[in-house]
């Protein structure tokens, strides 16, 4: 297998989750989507970092793992919000979520 | 080498487009974990076993449950989420077509995309927690105020009650 084959993998898994975060109403689906393009990232981290000069130096794993946590703590404060919101307009449908007045 | 890419490549795609697109949300997030899974499978195929297991903890274990909690506390499964203006679909994928296509120019453009592999590196556990400890030990740190701060957070946004006050 070549850089190739990972790269463009990754680009498709990047492109799905776009279509899915611009296409999907709801506010869960499209953090979702958010989700598979953060992956494709990580994908890309760990391809190179495979197929790099140096590969014993560790930085891709590295900077994989801390953004492995990032997009933790992104998930769960994104899913309170979504909650939080839920509860203020009892839907989670983005187009009827178009007030910021509390 | 090329089968078992292939497989997981098609697992992992299969996974994230009927994520994005089945119209029951709790079956969105059960082809979500099978995205996850097949990208968890490439890792170990590139030999980096560490983060192939912090994948399947991490989003797997934590963020595809929160996510079916999401969902069962505010009540997605209620119809209607599909967009039905054939106007939105059309500029959406226009966007996603131009995105891919531009990415893949640029690989394909790229004299990196054809390098040799190298022969596989032998990274330990024990060499990823002396880099943490070590080189990386301010990032670490760091990583873990903002997870403390992100869980205080999650927690206070999503334990507010406007009715209930």
């Amino acid at each position: 297998m070549t850089l190739t084959s990972y790269l463009v993998l990754s680009a498709l898994l990047f492109s799905v989750g776009l279509a899915g975060a611009l296409t999907r109403k709801n506010a869960i689906l499209v953090l979702v989507g958010i989700e598979l393009m953060l992956n494709a990232a990580n994908l890309n981290f760990i391809a190179f970092w495979r197929y790099g000069p140096n590969p014993e130096l560790l930085t891709g794993i590295l900077f994989t793992i801390f953004s492995i946590g990032v997009a933790a703590a992104e998930a769960a404060v994104g899913l309170a919000m979504i909650i939080a919101i839920y509860r203020h307009y009892k839907t989670t449908n983005l187009d009827h979520i178009d007030s910021m007045k509390g | 080498m090329t089968l078992p890419f292939l497989i997981l490549a098609a697992l992992t795609i299969a996974g994230a487009v009927a994520a994005m697109s089945f119209r029951n949300l709790v079956h969105c997030v059960l082809a979500l974990t099978l995205a996850f899974a097949g990208l968890a499978g490439i890792y170990l195929l590139l030999g980096a076993q560490f983060v192939g297991l912090a994948q399947v903890l991490v989003y797997i274990g934590a963020i595809a449950i929160l996510t079916v909690f999401a969902i069962l506390l505010t009540r997605g499964t209620e119809p209607g989420d599909f967009p039905d203006t054939p106007a939105s679909w059309r500029l959406s994928s226009v966007i996603v077509v131009a995105v891919f296509g531009v990415i893949v120019w640029a690989i394909r453009g790229s004299s990196l995309s054809h390098r040799a592999l190298t022969p596989k590196p032998q990274v330990s556990v024990k060499q990823i927690g002396e880099a943490l400890m070590g080189q990386y030990v301010l990032a670490l740190e760091v990583i873990g105020l903002l997870l403390t701060a992100a869980l205080i957070g999650a927690v206070i946004i999503a334990m507010y009650d406007r009715q209930a006050k």
